[in-house]
This record gives C-alpha cells, sequence and structure tokens, in this order.
C-alpha cells in the first residue's frame, strides 16, 4: 500500500528515460534536424564513386584502398567512369579536393556520432607536408 | 515444431517491410505511423501493467525465504537471502536485477547415477546477464541516432564498445555479444529436453524478432550499409513530430524499424514485462519481518464482535440466579479483588 508512491515514482522515471528524444528535441527547439551542410570542393563535382555510394560506403572505400596498396602494392584505383586514380587519401582526397577536414569529413561525424575517423594517426592532412605522405 | 509459427510470423514482418515500402503510401504507413502507433502502445501499455500491479495489495509478507531468518542475537541471520531490514530487501533487489542472482541456482535438473541432482546452469545465468547488458548498451548507442547533440555518455560509451577496432566501421563487443547470447538462448530451448517441452510458441517470438533486429541491424552496419546522416535526420524528425519520409529509409531499414515496432507494441502484452515486472515481486522486494513486526490488514472490515467477557456481563444477573460458574468472579476471586 505505501509502496504505491514509489512504483509510480519508478514508473516515472522509466517513462521520461524512454521518452528522452522527445522532450529533449522539445526543449532544444533551435538545434537543427538536418545534418550541417559540408564544404564541397570547388573545382570537381565527381567524386570517385557515386554520391549515394560515398556517403554510406567511404570507410570500407578507403579501407579497400589501405590494404590494396599498402599489402598488395596496387595503387590505381579505376573509378566507376572510367576514371584514374592514385589510391592515396592525402593526395587524392584531401589534397585535391577535401582540404578541410573540420569542414567536411567531422560535419556529418559529429552530426550521426559515429566515431572520429583514425586516418589522421597516420595520414597528415595538411598540405605542406602532404608530400612526405605515404 | 512449436517455434514454427512465430517464425512464420517475423518473416511476414520482414516481408512487409519489404513489399510495402515501394509505394510512397506504404511507405509512410510503414515508417511513420506504424512506429509512433508501436510507441504508443508500449508507452500505454507498460504504464497500464505496472500501475495494474501497484494498485494490487500485498497485506502481508511474501518473500521467499532462502537463508537463516533473524533470530536470536547469536545465530547469523542472512541479511540477504533472507532480509529482515528495508535496506537488506534493497540490496536483496540490486543483486537480482543487476546481476539475476536467483538465475544462479538450482535450475539445472539431471540424472546423475539414477538421482535427481539440481545444480545451477551457469551458461544460462551467464548467457542472459550478457544478453541483457549487451542490449542496454547498444539501445543506449542508439540515443546518437535520436538525440541531437550526442550526449557525450553515449560517444564515450560508443568508443568503449568499439575498443578493438575491428575492421571498418568498428565492430562492437555488444554487436558480438548479443548476437552469440541470442542463438544460445534459442538453441537452448530446441537443445536441452525440457526447455524444449516447457517452450510455447510466445517464448520463440520475442527470440526470433530480437534475432531479426539484431541481424537487420548488423547487416546495415556491414552489409547492406545506409547513409547514417540521414537515417538521423530520420530519426531526429520523428522524435520532434515532424517526420520527413527520404529516399534514405531502404528496404533494410524498413525491416529494423518494423521489428523493432513489432516487438515495442508486443511489448506489454508478452512475459518481456519482466523488465518492469522484476521490481515488483513481492517475494522478493519485501523483507522477512512478519514476526518481528505486526502487520494488520489496512482494508479489515470493522467486525461486530461480542466477546465472552461481555456476554458473561450481559447476563451476569441471570447466570448467578442459576448458579453458573462466572469467570469474571472467579477470576477475582483467584487474584484476591
Amino acid at each position: 500500500m505505501s509502496d504505491r508512491p514509489l512504483i509510480l515514482a519508478g514508473l516515472t522515471l522509466f517513462v521520461g528515460l524512454v521518452t528522452t528524444p522527445i522532450w529533449h528535441g522539445a526543449l532544444d527547439r533551435k538545434a537543427a534536424l538536418t545534418a550541417p551542410p559540408i564544404q564541397l570542393p570547388a573545382q570537381e563535382k565527381q567524386c570517385v564513386a557515386p554520391a549515394s555510394y560515398m556517403r554510406s560506403s567511404h570507410m570500407q572505400l578507403l579501407e579497400h584502398w589501405r590494404d590494396e596498396a599498402a599489402r598488395d602494392g596496387r595503387r590505381q584505383f579505376v573509378a566507376f567512369n572510367g576514371k584514374i586514380y592514385d589510391k592515396n587519401p592525402t593526395r587524392t582526397c584531401v589534397t585535391q579536393c577535401h582540404t578541410d577536414r573540420k569542414e567536411f569529413c567531422e560535419r556529418c561525424h559529429d552530426y550521426a556520432g559515429v566515431s572520429d575517423p583514425d586516418c589522421w594517426n597516420c595520414h597528415n592532412d595538411s598540405q605542406r607536408t602532404s608530400r612526405s605522405a605515404p | 515444431m512449436k517455434a514454427l509459427s512465430p517464425l512464420l510470423a517475423v518473416l511476414a514482418i520482414v516481408g512487409f517491410a519489404v513489399v510495402g515500402g515501394h509505394t510512397h503510401a506504404g511507405l509512410v504507413f510503414l515508417a511513420v505511423f506504424v512506429p509512433y502507433a508501436a510507441f504508443a502502445v508500449f508507452l500505454v501499455g507498460f504504464c497500464y501493467r505496472v500501475a495494474r500491479w501497484a494498485w494490487i495489495p500485498v497485506p502481508f509478507r511474501i518473500p521467499t525465504t532462502c537463508g537463516q531468518q533473524k533470530s536470536l542475537p547469536w545465530i547469523k541471520p542472512a541479511s540477504l537471502d533472507n532480509p529482515s531490514t528495508g535496506w537488506g530487501a534493497f540490496r536483496r533487489m540490486a543483486l537480482e536485477i543487476l546481476l539475476f542472482r536467483s538465475l544462479f541456482r538450482n535450475n539445472r535438473a539431471r540424472l546423475h547415477d539414477r538421482r535427481l541432482v539440481l545444480g545451477e546452469d551457469r551458461y544460462l545465468w551467464l548467457g542472459a546477464l550478457a544478453f541483457h547488458w549487451s542490449l542496454l548498451v547498444i539501445l543506449l548507442r542508439h540515443l546518437r541516432l535520436f538525440v541531437q547533440p550526442v550526449p557525450v555518455f553515449v560517444s564515450v560509451l560508443s568508443r568503449l564498445d568499439g575498443a578493438f577496432q575491428v575492421g571498418t566501421p568498428a565492430l562492437y563487443i555488444s554487436d558480438v555479444v548479443i548476437l552469440g547470447t541470442l542463438v544460445y538462448l534459442t538453441a537452448r530451448r530446441f537443445r536441452n529436453p525440457l526447455a524444449r517441452y516447457l517452450s510455447m510458441p510466445i517464448d520463440y517470438l520475442a527470440l526470433f524478432l530480437l534475432l531479426g533486429i539484431v541481424t537487420s541491424g548488423l547487416l546495415m552496419r556491414f552489409v547492406v550499409r545506409v547513409d547514417v546522416a540521414a537515417i538521423k535526420q530520420f530519426a531526429l524528425g520523428l522524435a520532434v513530430f515532424r517526420p520527413v519520409v527520404t529516399s534514405a529509409i531502404t528496404p533494410i531499414f524498413l525491416v529494423h524499424l518494423l521489428l523493432v515496432s513489432a516487438l515495442a507494441a508486443y511489448f506489454p502484452f508478452s512475459k518481456l514485462m519482466h523488465m518492469g515486472g522484476v521490481f515488483l515481486s513481492p517475494t522478493r522486494n519485501l523483507a522477512n519481518n512478519n514476526r518481528s513486526k505486526r502487520h494488520v490488514n489496512p482494508w479489515n472490515h470493522p467486525v461486530k464482535t461480542h466477546s465472552y467477557a461481555e456476554w458473561e456481563d450481559e447476563f451476569r444477573d441471570k447466570l448467578k440466579t442459576a448458579n453458573l460458574p462466572l469467570e469474571a468472579e472467579d477470576a477475582r476471586q483467584i487474584t484476591g479483588h
């Protein structure tokens, strides 16, 4: 009998926790629902693969590149449209197009709560030293 | 073949998701209406069930006691297995909820030298514990898709969960554990003859739904990849009641979403309610103080009584004239009053 307030308090706590996204979204109306815009390269219009593929699977492409280039020595990537790229994220991706990872990579990674890319543990993303990168 | 009908039910849900998502109206129905309805059923049903339990009176202490009751000061009481105080009951509940202590008990019966031997089934305990903790971690990790900005503890949890950094995207420990334990818990129902005999179709349904959810989630992460940023946009839209149906809702995501909705809607009607019920089991959450404290039934109806003493008072004169023995008089003579 005397436990009823306790039970109802626990139930309220549970409902509060389960509905976190709802009240959090209602409280913070200013928070953007959509992903923040990313800085697109000025001169290049086409990535090494279609945008939809890059959006979902760029990490797997980069990992394939790493395995093939670093382990098998196959450094040429023939894109879907026949163009040939160097399998080198520093020279191909960072130097030519996505020069600022804060404006490109981290926008979506922060938004979707994806773990920070660990590319930069090895690859140097500053253009100055890009020629010394593997 | 009691597992067949739940298997067919889960496959039917998967089929619905794959086929229904082809038209725009079907997509809106399955991706917006169904999740909202399922969540509403879950919340209302869960609260209703718990509230009903809360209104069931528990006038007397009925804990299952598995140890020495508190008695004389020189007899050591089992304060966890036979708690005599609220604090003891709280500790017992904490161990029950966090570590599934009662599952670590005599729940395996074997014939040993033609004698029945009861022992604990450590694999069942470990499997169930690992499954539930993994499920909690996975649910908390999913907050990254529903809350903007992503809470720090969710990022930390994800990083710890993927600490082995196997592959890209990183394989989560909780994903491996939950898949392994679910396969084990399902296989147990098929392989153990006693569990197979006791298992009903509904016992398989929750397992198959969870297996479907985990499998579709893993497929989305590693095989049929989805645009995570677009998924988050959709999830945030759902949370603030401004849903946007985009092309990011691929069949595999719809399968995942529909299976989760099915599980959520099924939840209040099922044995999955042990999530709330474990807190309210009177055989666990009460202290065993039946003898040390007086428990008066609080809704006792006021009964009109007429004791012998009152009856004797009422008929005292008549009893006296009939020379019948009177208790009140006798007592007075004995005590000398």
